[in-house]
């Protein structure tokens, strides 16, 4: 019964192979996706050997070896030679006894088939199957696989870059403090040297705190508090610029105070409030910041009584297109989506004339997120 | 029998709590004198606010009505409640804080990174919250019944009513004011009373106890031959020492915290918040054996409190301090239940109701209300179906079964590298399996004295271990399931934030 179950629904023996193939594939692939490492060769190079079946398999960058599996490890002095002799002509070689001399009887690496790994075009190791006999088989087999390989190794670039791109806007955000702040922001504390260099001392203290926060180098993530107290900053400044026509209306629920969020989250959120609600418009602008407490997860609003957006322009900038002047709106809803998953991106609810107001949503934990 | 004084006394509890909760949300001032640093939750205000969402019905009316029945030995149950943080503190607050978590789910969730053990917390943490609700609604009932007249089933209805329309309104979310202010008042509502009552014991020439209990009952835990008096006493002291690190309305707030050593702090004042608070119960208890032994006679020992000023001091000032003890008995089961219905609700709306349910999924909001919904309809159902077991004796039963699931998890998950999540899972089970059959037992039926029973109604003695060994055991056996980032986690939790070092 068991047998006759097995023999309909996995096929033939044939079909077997196939699929013995494909989950050796599968199991080796979450490693190579890291990259080539000696850590991810390590883990990753016994199922390359069930794939290829010979009695050894060595893995190597282009300086030497990384990793090696099955018999025959005093061969591995030899590996750099091979990989040099290979990365020299690019293409998959084949080496004999000559090039692998053995004095122990019975060893079954006598000959060596070598394929470099490329990745852009660029070769960044090789594959090396030992056996006894050379076979065209065996070729054609680690010339495939050794291309399998480098697809992979291709992916884990292309996943490292995109990683850099993320780490980068961050960076560009940090840098993003703009000219026209620092400049205003120094007019406006110039402006009180002589009338009151009490309160331009404190003005300038505060510039400098501002600037340390926002430069800050290590972490991704800081609490809510930090954040707030930066914005604070920010608002002080913006307030010594527009005095009365500048009102900030807070209301903070201290519950929430240590949720961990995203380094510079809040702040181009409020930047964009004040240039929106202020700047563009005449009279007195108000901004309301708030944040509640909602069980398992925190709300923070943005608001202010200014112009306005159309929609579909918001709509474009969250999408992540850079000609429109919302500062950091997109790459502040995609740097919360990528922490807290797609459930948590930016709304923000917005007419021309009736103001702007923006809503984070914060879970108050999840996983591998800490200040 | 005037009804007058409780009304008044529930109106007022509500209208003060609304109101500080609103004034709570409107703190909105202009940035010249906003300091965020100086906003955020210091140790007293947080303490404060735990003892509020902690003291229940057990607290308020329960002690008092068990040491009027069976004297001075149930004054463990105080004791033990207080000193469960005296274990929190030394061996949980800060690491947990530090840990980031927000519920026990959360802490699950971050020590083992398995979505399974997650689940197996959520399902526990319902099911200790619906089982610390249960006895809040009937206490509810019973205050409602001593102070209106009202039938017993009337309480409870109410009571849920009340708490769902304000947990799924948004009202009385946690807040830490709220909470705080509910403790001062169960505070001063038990200790004015006291303080009158004592007085006029003193006038009435000190009478003694009119029915003395016979001297090896009072001395039960430390009777000669041991026997099941002294099991239950041990097992009493291992449920409530190590169960009130599992309450999940407890927990969440130690996340307010900034930081591990203010949770510490916390903790600390906590213990000397709840131990004034618990001096004053027994006092009822002792009174009550001189001037009211009639009602554990008649089985009505849990409204003690509430009819004690009211035999004691005829006349108006009886009234007014029944209306006051009336007031903390509704701020008492008005608090705890809205904590925990919170807590109950957040956690089925994460893992439950907010997951998707063939291809539909519900909104943050609904999922929430939902789940609300759940956490009062079904403790009230429990509560108008089994109105028998004694308020005092069913939270001691949800202590149980938090002592013998979350306290080895934390302890183990904190300070032993070796904990796997099959280890963790095996050992809640057996730990639940254990404690919530012999729950289930003791709720059903009325089994007969003896050993068993003893047994049934106080599992923890042989569950703790239980769930302890089976924890330890499959971990050792599954050794090579250590989630790969223990290491960078126990550095995490135990080095003190203000240490300069990569946490990773």
């Amino acid at each position: 019964m068991v047998r006759a179950w097995r023999r309909t629904h996995l096929g033939s023996e044939a079909d077997r192979a196939t699929f013995r193939a494909l989950h050796s594939a599968s199991l080796a692939s979450p490693a190579l996706r890291e990259g080539l490492t000696a850590g991810s060769a390590e883990r990753s190079i016994r199922h390359l050997r069930a794939l290829l079946g010979t009695p050894a398999l060595a893995l190597t960058d282009t300086a030497g070896l990384l990793a090696w599996d099955g018999t025959g490890q005093h061969h591995e002095a030899r590996v750099p030679v091979l990989v040099t002799a290979t990365v020299e002509r690019g293409g998959t070689r084949s080496f004999d006894r000559a090039d692998l001399p053995c004095e122990e009887p019975g060893c079954p690496v006598r000959t060596a088939v070598v394929s470099p790994l490329v990745v852009e075009e660029r070769v960044v190791g090789t594959l090396q199957a030992f056996a006894p006999y050379p076979t065209a088989g065996l070729a054609r087999a680690t010339d495939e696989v050794a291309q399998w390989v480098s697809g992979q190794l291709e992916l884990a670039e292309l996943d490292a870059s995109r990683r850099r791109l993320m780490e980068a806007e961050v960076r560009a955000l940090r840098a993003q403090i703009s000219p026209h702040f620092i400049y205003n922001s120094l007019g406006a504390i110039a402006s009180f040297v002589r009338t009151d260099p009490d309160r331009a001392r404190e003005l300038l203290l505060e510039f400098a705190d501002f600037t340390r926060y926002s430069f800050r180098r290590h972490g991704d993530f800081t609490t809510l508090a930090e954040e707030l107290r930066s914005v604070e900053r920010y608002l002080l400044l913006e307030q010594a610029r527009f005095g009365e026509r500048l009102q900030v209306t807070l209301g903070i629920a201290p519950e929430v105070l240590p949720v961990a969020v995203p380094f510079l989250c809040v702040q181009p959120l409020v930047e964009n409030a004040v240039r929106h609600g202020l700047e563009s418009a005449e009279g007195v602008g108000h901004i309301r910041i708030t944040a509640h407490d909602r069980g398992q997860e925190c709300v923070i609003e943005v608001e202010d009584d200014g112009v306005g957006e159309d929609p579909e322009r918001v709509r474009r900038a969250l999408a992540g297109d850079a000609s429109l002047d919302s500062v950091g709106l997109g790459n502040v809803d995609a740097r919360l989506r990528n922490a807290f998953g797609d459930d948590f991106g930016l709304v923000v609810e917005t007419a021309p004339g009736a103001g702007t107001k923006v809503v984070v949503r914060v879970p108050k934990f999840a996983p591998g997120v800490h200040p | 029998m005037t009804s007058a004084p409780g009304i008044v006394a529930v109106v007022l509890v509500a209208v003060a709590t609304l109101a500080i909760g609103t004034w709570g949300l409107r703190v909105s001032r202009t940035t010249s004198d906003f300091l965020v640093a100086s906003r955020s939750v210091g140790p007293r205000l947080n303490a404060s606010a735990i003892g509020g969402e902690y003291l229940s019905a057990a607290s308020f009316l329960g002690v008092a009505g068990l040491v009027l029945t069976f004297g001075s030995d149930m004054l463990w149950y105080p004791i033990g409640w207080t000193a469960g943080y005296l274990v929190l503190l030394a061996l949980v607050a800060a690491p947990l804080r530090r840990s980031g978590a927000y519920t026990l789910p959360d802490f699950a969730e971050a020590r083992f990174g398995s979505r399974r053990v997650r689940a197996v917390c959520s399902v526990l943490v319902v099911a200790i919250g619906l089982l610390y609700l249960y006895p809040q609604f009937q206490g509810a009932g019973l205050t409602l019944r001593s102070a209106v007249g009202a039938p017993t089933w009337v309480g409870p209805v109410v009571v849920g009513a009340v708490v769902l329309a304000n947990v799924s309104s948004g009202g009385m979310r946690s807040i830490t004011f709220v909470q705080a202010f509910q403790y001062w008042l169960k505070l001063w509502a038990l200790l004015l009373p006291a303080a009158v009552l004592v007085a006029v014991w003193y006038a009435d020439g000190r009478p003694g106890a009119a029915a003395p209990m016979p001297a090896e009952e009072w001395s039960a835990p430390l009777a000669p031959g041991g026997g099941p008096g002294l099991y239950v006493t041990y097992s009493l002291v291992v449920a409530t020492f190590l169960g009130t690190m599992g309450l999940p309305h407890v927990v969440v707030r130690f996340y307010t915290n900034p930081d591990g050593r203010a949770a510490r702090r916390t903790t600390l004042v906590v213990l000397a918040l709840l131990g004034l608070f618990y001096l004053l119960p027994p006092v009822y208890g002792a009174l009550g054996r001189a001037y009211a032994a009639e009602l554990a006679a008649s089985g009505r020992s849990d409204v003690l409190v509430l009819e004690l000023p009211r035999l004691m001091v005829p006349g108006l000032l009886g009234e007014a301090l029944t209306g006051l003890v009336t007031a903390g008995a509704f701020a008492a089961f008005l608090s705890t239940s809205s904590g925990l219905s919170i807590a109950v609700a957040g956690v089925l709306s994460q893992d439950v109701t907010g997951r998707a349910w063939r291809g539909r999924r519900l909104a943050g909001v609904t999922a929430f209300r939902v789940g609300a919904v759940v956490a009062v309809v079904v403790p009230l159902l429990m509560a108008l179906a089994a109105p028998h077991v004694g308020v005092a004796r069913a939270v001691g039963l949800a202590f149980a079964v938090a002592a013998s699931t979350f306290c080895p998890l934390l302890l183990l998950g904190i300070w032993w590298r070796g904990l796997t999540d099959a280890g963790a899972i095996a050992g809640l089970a057996a730990g639940g399996l254990g404690s919530g059959a012999a729950v289930a037992m003791t709720l059903s039926a009325a089994a007969p004295a003896g050993w068993p029973t003893a047994l049934l109604e106080q599992p923890a003695a042989w569950s703790v271990p239980l769930a302890f060994a089976t924890m330890v055991g499959v971990s050792l056996a599954t050794r090579s399931r250590v989630p790969a980032h223990t290491g960078r986690f126990m550095v995490r939790l135990h080095t003190p934030e203000a240490l300069d070092l990569d946490r990773g």
